[in-house]
């Protein structure tokens, strides 16, 4: 038998879509948890390798392997509730979809990754991509209250729970939030939600980059606090020069005092865009990565932000950056080489700063990998991790590059 | 020999070689020094341990743990002690190794708003060394007088104002912990973007059983500039849960929400914390906001005084100034102390629920204390659904200690029937291990333990806490699948497949 004729008889025939993915990999898309779990439990059997894939549209589907398993039919949002402000999702689920159901419950999930509005939440926590709103709300993993992976030989692991508080032993949701799928396919998803704010408001700057450096800083003295504080680079914002974008969102009268002190603070420099600008603007800046072949994030300490920025322009060019400088986090997204990454992470390392790539087509992230340049003896933790959660190695990961 | 008893037969010899590494007087082993470390907050457990050394440095908790390495021997790291789980308790076999003596503020950096300190650096310490530069740590358990970073950072601890802010887990960036085998490794980065897979955060929360964290990095906030402290009173408990859940859903999002029931106001009203809840309450709401904007702040406090009157409050009283802000406080702050006047002993739970339950769940509770003739007095972190149902009661008097475990196990499951857990911020310990089966199952608790191996593969750090060993499932090898006859993987599986994959 062959190994689509043995997971159409594990799965069924409708599972399995083998003609569908661009190098002939054939692609599963398990319908159910526990589906997934079966598969696996036979991969690590049979010794499949196998990748794992969202809906497609934020890492290229070109790893090498026996099998793609899809998360797009697990897409049901079993929960949300507006009066706890948390809901359950599977992880297939598009995120433009969930964000439309919890709009209409008048709830809000403070993420704004980069990438198309189709990405599927599963990939969003296992890339760990916050956008703009990192700034005020926290990274990817602030917003979850507790996942359920299955792991590379098959087992169904539920870890944190749908509670706003949980230290019911280890937090292996840390591990999901960012592991690039290398401890398990993420199935389920617990959230933390806001109430959809009352009030949502963008304003904008445009200058040149050390300009607005300057005024971020200003607004960062002045004790501003914006949801959103976000630095972009001209062809990112399409405008002339960069963008310095400050968004603030809650309650109608937290947003008027905010509004009011960023004016004092700038001497009313900024620029209020309209609903739909705003829409517009936010909604391109997140787009515009998922059109350049590589993208990476660098996180530093606040003041750094500038150095490092120039440290970019000189080693990879600036054309595409969104940075939150009062944050000291940078994504960069564009076209450069293995070896250009590699001496960039080098680089970084010697300054105390991670490099983690995010996107690349497989050869560079084979040879890159996500994460690379480790402190001492952080290696083996995660190596030993890694044959905690995947002993066969059936997940298709590049967790660590070649080099 | 097993290291079960190197201890005890190397008594001497242990102590003598701990004592070069921190000199002789900071190595107890006389039996009543030892004593004073057999219990941490919680009474009910008591473990004496068989030595207890307290290091003064970094390098002296590497040569310490190294030593213990070599020898085969399990320790306890230990912070203040303020613990209420068991955990910081180690038996006669084992060496405790108290962190208070490490307690000095490495680094407060105002512009990046960063703190690097020791783990033996207690809690209100910190914002006070940050307050000059207008800053300060938020996580503030109620115990914050007394417990360590080092403390809150194994259980992830939380407060009253995490509820805005975040619990530990959001503030820590970066640690460096020393692994059972004596190695030290920094996890993180400055800035608290993760270096790989996020170490810090699965390390946050771990009890004391992944190393010794022997630096640790947190964020500091600015104080905030405007503040508003609502007493909000309630004639019914339901109500008061009702209200809870409508300020929630408002969208406005309290610094800190807080409540007491009437048994709780009766005991802080009768001690010297008295802060004046009215005593005729069935349950008192404390609800702070804050911010940067004087405005704002004040209008959102109008907003959430109207939601808590049209959710049945008898009257919203604002704190008029800061004195009177802080009697507020003080009396929700030192009301477990308050309680511990009600009685010989008490017993301090602590479980989280979705906040929508509070009601029903606050109800049961009431019935459960009735059914076992306890008097439970609540005071808790309503906003974030986690509650702290506190039973007083006589020790001594024979078979109520087993009544008081019935009925904290009852509360328990109606706390997880209601889709909660088992502790929001007190961590598992000691004393929730016979807890944890009833809301992990097999896969997930050998998941734990198996990522615990991979930081101390010989299970000498702080063992026997937090995941009960013999509920695991077996973790290497090939498991059969439920409904699968071993060797045959797909014998029988293809009608019940086809069902899982629709
Ligand atoms: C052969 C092959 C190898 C791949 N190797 C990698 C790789 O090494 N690293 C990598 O990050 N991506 C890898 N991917 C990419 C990933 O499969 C596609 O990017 C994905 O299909 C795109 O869908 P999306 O738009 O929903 O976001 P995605 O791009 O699907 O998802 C982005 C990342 O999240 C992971 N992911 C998505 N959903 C889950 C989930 N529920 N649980 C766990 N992880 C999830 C994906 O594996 C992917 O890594 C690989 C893809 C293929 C085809
Ligand atoms: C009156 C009272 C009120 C309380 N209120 C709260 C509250 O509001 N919120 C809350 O979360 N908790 C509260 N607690 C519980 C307790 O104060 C916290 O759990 C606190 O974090 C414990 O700190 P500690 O220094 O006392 O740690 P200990 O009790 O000494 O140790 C606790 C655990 O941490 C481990 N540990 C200690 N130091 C280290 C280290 N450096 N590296 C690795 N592991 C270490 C120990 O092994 C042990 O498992 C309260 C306790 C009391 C008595």
């Amino acid at each position: 038998m062959s190994w689509v004729d043995r997971v159409r008889a594990l799965l069924g025939d409708d599972a399995v879509d083998v003609a569908a993915t661009p190098d002939g990999v054939p692609r599963v898309a398990p319908g159910s948890p526990d589906a997934v779990a079966l598969l696996l439990g036979t991969a690590r059997e049979e010794g499949w390798r196998v990748r794992v894939e969202g809906a497609g549209t934020w890492l290229p589907v070109d790893a090498p392997a026996d099998l793609a398993l899809t998360t797009r039919r697990l897409d049901k949002v079993p929960a949300i509730e507006p009066q706890d402000l948390s809901a359950t999702a599977e992880a297939g689920i598009a995120c433009d979809l969930l964000r439309q159901q919890l709009a209409d419950r008048g709830t809000w999930l403070a993420l704004d990754p980069p990438g198309l509005a189709g990405r599927t939440l599963g990939s969003v926590v296992a890339t760990a991509t916050a956008g703009p709103l990192r700034h005020g709300f926290g990274p990817v993993r602030d917003h979850l209250l507790g996942v359920t992976f299955v792991t590379g030989d098959g087992r169904l692991v539920q870890s944190g729970g749908r509670v706003m508080k949980n230290v019911a032993g280890y937090d292996l949701t840390k591990l999901a939030a960012g592991g690039f799928g290398a401890f398990g396919v993420i199935v389920l998803v617990h959230l933390r939600l806001r109430a959809l704010p009352r009030a949502d408001q963008t304003l904008v700057l445009e200058g040149s980059r050390e300009d607005l450096a300057q005024v971020a800083e200003d607004i960062a003295a002045a004790a501003v606090q914006p949801a959103a504080h976000e630095l972009m680079s001209p062809a990112l914002a399409r405008r002339e020069r960069w963008l310095l974008a400050v968004r603030f969102a809650g309650s109608a009268a937290l947003v008027s005092a905010e509004e009011g002190a960023l004016r004092a603070a700038t001497g009313g420099r900024f620029t209020a865009l309209r609903a739909d600008e705003a829409h517009a603007l936010w909604m391109r800046a997140a787009e515009s990565f998922a059109t350049r072949p590589v993208t990476f994030r660098v996180g530093a300490l606040p003041d750094s932000s500038d150095e490092l920025m120039d440290l970019l322009q000189h080693q990879v060019g600036d054309e595409w950056i969104s940075a939150s400088p009062g944050i000291g986090a940078i994504r960069w997204g564009g076209e450069t080489t293995v070896d250009r990454l590699r001496r960039l992470r080098r680089t970084l390392a010697g300054l105390e700063v991670p490099l983690t790539l995010e996107r690349a087509p497989w050869p560079v992230r084979a040879a890159v990998g996500h994460f690379g340049a480790y402190r001492e003896g952080v290696g083996p933790l995660v190596a030993g991790l890694r044959r905690t959660f995947d002993p066969g190695e059936a997940f298709v990961v590049a967790v660590e590059g070649t080099e | 020999m097993t290291a079960g008893t190197a201890t005890a037969e190397r008594g001497g010899s242990l102590a003598a070689a701990l004592g070069e590494i921190v000199g002789a007087r900071h190595v107890r082993t006389a039996l009543p020094e030892r004593v004073t470390f057999a219990r941490d907050g919680l009474p009910t457990h008591r473990h004496v341990p068989g030595v207890v050394v307290l290091p003064g440095s970094r390098d002296e908790v590497v040569a310490v743990v190294r030593l213990l390495a070599a020898l085969g021997v399990p320790f306890v790291p230990r912070g203040a002690g303020t613990g209420l789980s068991g955990g910081a308790l180690a038996d006669d076999d084992a060496v405790l190794i108290v962190l208070t003596r490490l307690n000095r503020i490495l680094a407060i950096d105002p512009v990046n708003r960063i703190a690097v300190v020791e783990p033996g650096v207690v809690n209100v310490r910190l914002s006070a060394a940050a307050a000059p530069h207008g800053l300060y740590y938020s996580p503030d358990p109620s115990s914050q007088t007394a417990c360590t970073i080092g403390g809150n950072v194994a259980e992830n601890a939380g407060g009253p104002h995490c509820l805005k802010y975040g619990v530990t887990a959001t503030h820590v960036l970066g640690l460096e912990v020393v692994l059972a085998d004596g190695q030290v490794v920094e996890l993180g980065s400055p800035g608290g973007e993760p270096w790989g897979p996020d170490l810090v955060g699965l390390f946050v929360g771990s009890e004391g059983n992944f190393g010794i964290a022997t630096r640790i990095r947190v964020r500091l906030l600015p104080v905030p500039r405007a503040i508003r402290t609502l007493l909000a009173d309630f004639s019914a408990l339901r109500t008061a849960g009702e209200a809870v859940s409508a300020v929630i859903a408002s969208g406005i999002v309290p610094a800190a929400l807080e409540m007491m029931d009437q048994s709780c106001i009766n005991a802080v009203e009768d001690s010297v914390y008295a802060a004046g809840y009215p005593r005729d309450a069935a349950a008192v709401l404390l609800v702070e906001l804050d911010g940067c904007r004087e405005e704002a702040v004040a209008a959102d406090a109008d907003t959430i005084a109207g939601i808590l009157r049209a959710h049945g409050a008898r009257g919203v009283l604002s704190a008029a100034d800061a004195k009177q802000r802080e009697r507020l406080w003080q009396g929700r702050k030192k009301a477990f102390g308050a309680m511990g006047r009600l009685s010989r002993d008490l017993v301090v739970q602590d479980a989280v629920v979705p906040r929508s339950t509070l009601p029903d769940v606050l109800e049961a509770i009431g019935r459960i204390a009735t059914a076992y003739g306890l008097t439970v007095s609540n005071v808790f972190h309503a906003g974030d659904g986690n509650l702290h149902p506190n039973i007083s009661f006589d020790g001594r008097v024979p078979g109520l200690k087993a009544r008081v475990d019935q009925a904290s196990g009852e509360i328990m499951a109606v706390c997880i029937a209601a889709g909660g857990t088992i502790t929001g911020e007190h961590g598992i310990g000691l004393d929730k291990l016979r807890y944890m089966p009833l809301i992990f199952d097999g896969d997930a608790l050998a998941a734990m333990r198996a990522v615990r191996l991979v930081f101390d593969p010989l299970e000498r750090v702080n063992p026997g806490k937090v995941v009960p060993i013999h509920a695991c499932r077996e973790w290497s090898g090939v498991r059969t699948h439920p409904g699968r006859e071993p060797g045959d993987p797909r014998a029988g599986a293809r009608g019940e497949l086809s069902e899982l994959a629709r």
